[in-house]
C-alpha cells in the first residue's frame, strides 16, 4: 500500500486544477458561435453518455434497473419534479428487486 | 435582494437533495471497499471530502491500495477527471459577473457531474447563492456516506441500499427527458451520446476505454454535432 496522506494531497490538487483553471483562466464571454452552441448542448451529452448504459448496472439487478428506469422515463415524461422522479425510479426498482 | 439571495440558496438546497440521495450509495460503497483494502476510517472519510468525484476517487483508492507511486496516481486522477474541465470551461460562462473572483474558485471545488448538469440547464445566469446551495447537500451526503461505509454500520436495508443506486440516474432522466420533449436539438445530442457510450460499452476492442474517456469523447462528438446541426443564435444563449 502506498502513503495514504501524501497520495489523498496529490488526488486532491490534481482534481482542484482541472476543476479551477478554466475559471481562472476564461476572464468574460467566449464569443465563437460553434463554442456557444458546444457549451449549450454539453449537459444533454454528458447526461446522455452518463445515464446509458450506466444506469443498466445501478441496482445489481437489470431488470430491477430497466423497470425502475422506465418509470423514471415515464414520470420526467409527464414532467415531474426531479425528486419525485428520482424516487418513484428508486422505488419502483426496490420492489422489483423484493418480488425477485 | 437580500431576500432574492436567500431563495436562490433554498433553491439550490432543494435542488440538491436527490443529488445527494444518489451520491450515498456510491460513497457507501466507497467508504466499504477503502477500509477493506486497509486504508484507515479517516483518510477514507477525507479523501471523499477533498476530492468530491466518483469514478476519480475509486481508481485513486485502488491505486493506493495496490501500492503505485504518487506519478501514477496523480496522473490517473487527471485522466480519469479531465471531464471537469469541460463542465469548468461551461460554467465559467454561466457564473454571473457580479460573483467576485475568489467565490468563483471556492464554488469550482464543487463542480461534479451531477451538480454540472443540474446548473448547466437552469435558465439565466448562476448566483453563488444558488451554487452554494446546490453543492451543501451533496457534499454532506458524499461525506456521510462515506464515513458510514467505511464504519459499516449502514443503516439502510441492502436491498433499499442497492435500489438508490438507481436515483443519479432518474435524476438524468428527469432533466433530458423534458428539454428533449421541447427540442429536437437536446433530443439529437442525448441519443448522439447515448449511442457512443454504448459502443463503448459494448463493442469488443473498443470496451477497454476507463469510463472517464468514453465520457468525453461521447461529450465532445455529440455536442459538435448539435452545434454544427442545430447552432444557436446570439440571443437564444442564456
Amino acid at each position: 500500500m502506498s502513503n495514504v496522506y501524501p497520495a489523498l494531497i496529490v488526488m486532491a490538487l490534481v482534481t482542484y486544477m482541472i476543476r479551477v483553471l478554466p475559471i481562472i483562466l476564461i476572464k468574460g464571454k467566449l464569443k465563437s458561435k460553434f463554442v456557444k452552441s458546444f457549451l449549450y448542448y454539453m449537459p444533454y451529452a454528458v447526461l446522455g453518455a452518463m445515464t446509458f448504459p450506466g444506469i443498466l448496472y445501478s441496482t445489481g439487478n437489470i431488470l430491477a434497473s430497466v423497470l425502475g428506469g422506465a418509470f423514471a422515463l415515464f414520470l420526467a415524461y409527464h414532467n415531474q419534479e426531479m425528486i419525485k422522479v428520482a424516487i418513484g425510479g428508486i422505488l419502483a426498482a426496490y420492489i422489483c428487486q423484493l418480488l425477485l | 435582494m437580500k431576500m432574492h439571495t436567500k431563495d436562490d440558496f433554498y433553491k439550490g438546497l432543494k435542488h440538491g437533495i436527490p443529488i445527494a440521495l444518489g451520491y450515498i450509495p456510491v460513497s457507501f460503497t466507497f467508504g466499504l471497499m477503502a477500509v477493506k483494502g486497509g486504508i484507515p476510517v479517516v483518510a477514507a472519510i477525507l479523501i471523499s471530502m477533498t476530492n468530491l468525484t466518483s469514478a476519480g476517487q475509486f481508481a485513486g483508492m485502488n491505486l493506493i491500495i495496490e501500492g503505485a507511486s504518487l506519478i501514477e496516481i496523480a496522473l490517473t486522477t487527471f485522466i480519469v477527471n479531465l471531464r471537469y474541465m469541460l463542465m469548468s470551461i461551461s460554467l465559467s460562462q454561466k457564473l454571473s459577473n457580479k460573483i467576485p473572483d475568489f467565490k468563483k474558485y471556492i464554488l469550482a471545488f464543487g463542480i461534479t457531474d451531477e451538480i454540472f448538469a443540474i446548473s448547466a440547464v437552469q435558465p439565466g445566469e448562476l448566483t453563488s447563492s444558488y451554487m452554494a446551495g446546490l453543492i451543501t447537500i451533496p457534499y454532506i451526503g458524499w461525506a456521510l456516506g462515506t464515513a458510514m461505509g467505511a464504519l459499516t454500520s449502514s443503516l439502510l436495508p441492502p436491498t433499499l441500499q442497492s435500489a438508490m443506486g438507481i436515483a443519479l440516474y432518474c435524476m438524468f432522466i428527469a432533466i433530458v427527458v423534458p428539454a428533449a420533449k421541447e427540442s429536437k436539438a437536446a433530443l439529437v445530442v442525448a441519443l448522439t451520446a447515448i449511442t457512443i457510450s454504448s459502443a463503448f460499452t459494448w463493442i469488443p476492442y473498443i470496451n477497454s476505454l476507463s469510463t472517464g474517456w468514453v465520457i468525453i469523447i461521447a461529450t465532445i462528438v455529440a455536442s459538435s454535432i448539435g452545434a454544427v446541426i442545430f447552432p444557436r443564435e446570439e440571443d437564444e444563449y442564456e
